[in-house]
């Protein structure tokens, strides 16, 4: 059978802007789920990153490769931070960070990895393209996907408006 | 598949709703927005003292961390500053100091 993508929900923030988007009740009747993040955030950085909770825990362990378009580096953490890819409120006007984040067998009673695809953006000399690979350690399905922005500050900030967050399923 | 058409149905009333709320006036206050897949119900609800003050204490945290980092960085500085000035005075010359790092 061909791959098959739905649309489940999306999510557009409106004026006031939003310092998380939280996906609940995701249904385990598919294969897969892709997350497709397009942000901008208030704080005062051309990026921000994006962080992970999946069931209301941040325990997910991230490695994390990052260019900036001069240099490659890597890191690793386990609070679910994704990488720099949202954007900023010093980045080009009304510019947004994309991101691709793929949750395989999300429905397992197995570790569940994670793959994320993403680049903040702004007309500059520094801005960066990631590739991470997750791990959330938990035998309980993914019913429950949350984002947030934080600073390079490590602030928690707000998503502003007209940014998107939207979940499909695969089959 | 009904399971899936009504999931697609109810994520476009939704994308719809969503789209619609574009220039509505809200509160200032942090929001969180939520939306439950199976119903697709959208909640922006403020954050709860809670979170404002968990996202508060995290600020502290990395502010404090950073403080204690450039202190100590700076304490390390001072202390290099000092054994060079004592090294200059039993006689070595800069050139011997600096060797003494390599």
């Amino acid at each position: 059978m061909a791959l098959q993508l739905y649309k489940i929900a999306t999510v557009e923030v409106g004026s006031a802007g939003a310092s998380s988007i939280a996906f609940t009740s995701i249904p385990s009747g598919y294969t897969d789920l892709k997350l497709v993040v397009s942000g901008r955030a208030d704080g005062a950085f051309d990026w921000h990153q994006l962080y992970l909770e999946l069931n209301g825990s941040t325990s997910i362990s991230v490695r994390m490769l990052q260019g900036s378009g001069s240099a490659a580096a890597s890191y690793n953490n386990s609070v679910g931070e994704c990488g720099p890819i949202i954007g900023g409120s010093t980045a080009t006007a009304n510019t947004f960070g994309s991101a691709e984040l793929y949750f395989p067998n999300y429905s397992s009673a197995s570790n569940k990895s994670i793959s994320v695809d993403g680049v903040s953006e702004t007309n500059g000399t520094t801005i960066y393209q990631i590739l991470s690979a997750g791990l959330y350690s938990s035998s309980s399905a993914i019913s429950q996907i949350t984002v947030k922005p934080k600073d390079a500050s490590a602030v928690y900030r707000n998503f502003v408006q007209y940014s998107t967050a939207t979940l499909y399923g695969i089959l | 598949m009904p399971f899936i058409e009504t999931l697609f149905n109810t994520a476009q009333q939704h994308f719809t709703a969503s789209s619609n709320r574009k220039g509505k006036t809200m509160t200032t206050a942090p929001t969180a927005i939520e939306v439950n897949c199976e119903t697709g119900l959208v909640t922006e609800r403020p954050l709860t003292a809670e979170e404002i003050a968990q996202r508060e204490a995290d600020a502290a945290a990395f502010a404090a961390a950073k403080a204690e980092e450039e202190a100590a960085a700076q304490a390390a500085a001072a202390a290099k500053a000092s054994a060079e000035a004592k090294l200059a005075a039993l006689g070595l010359t800069a050139d011997e100091i600096a060797a003494l790092s390599k």
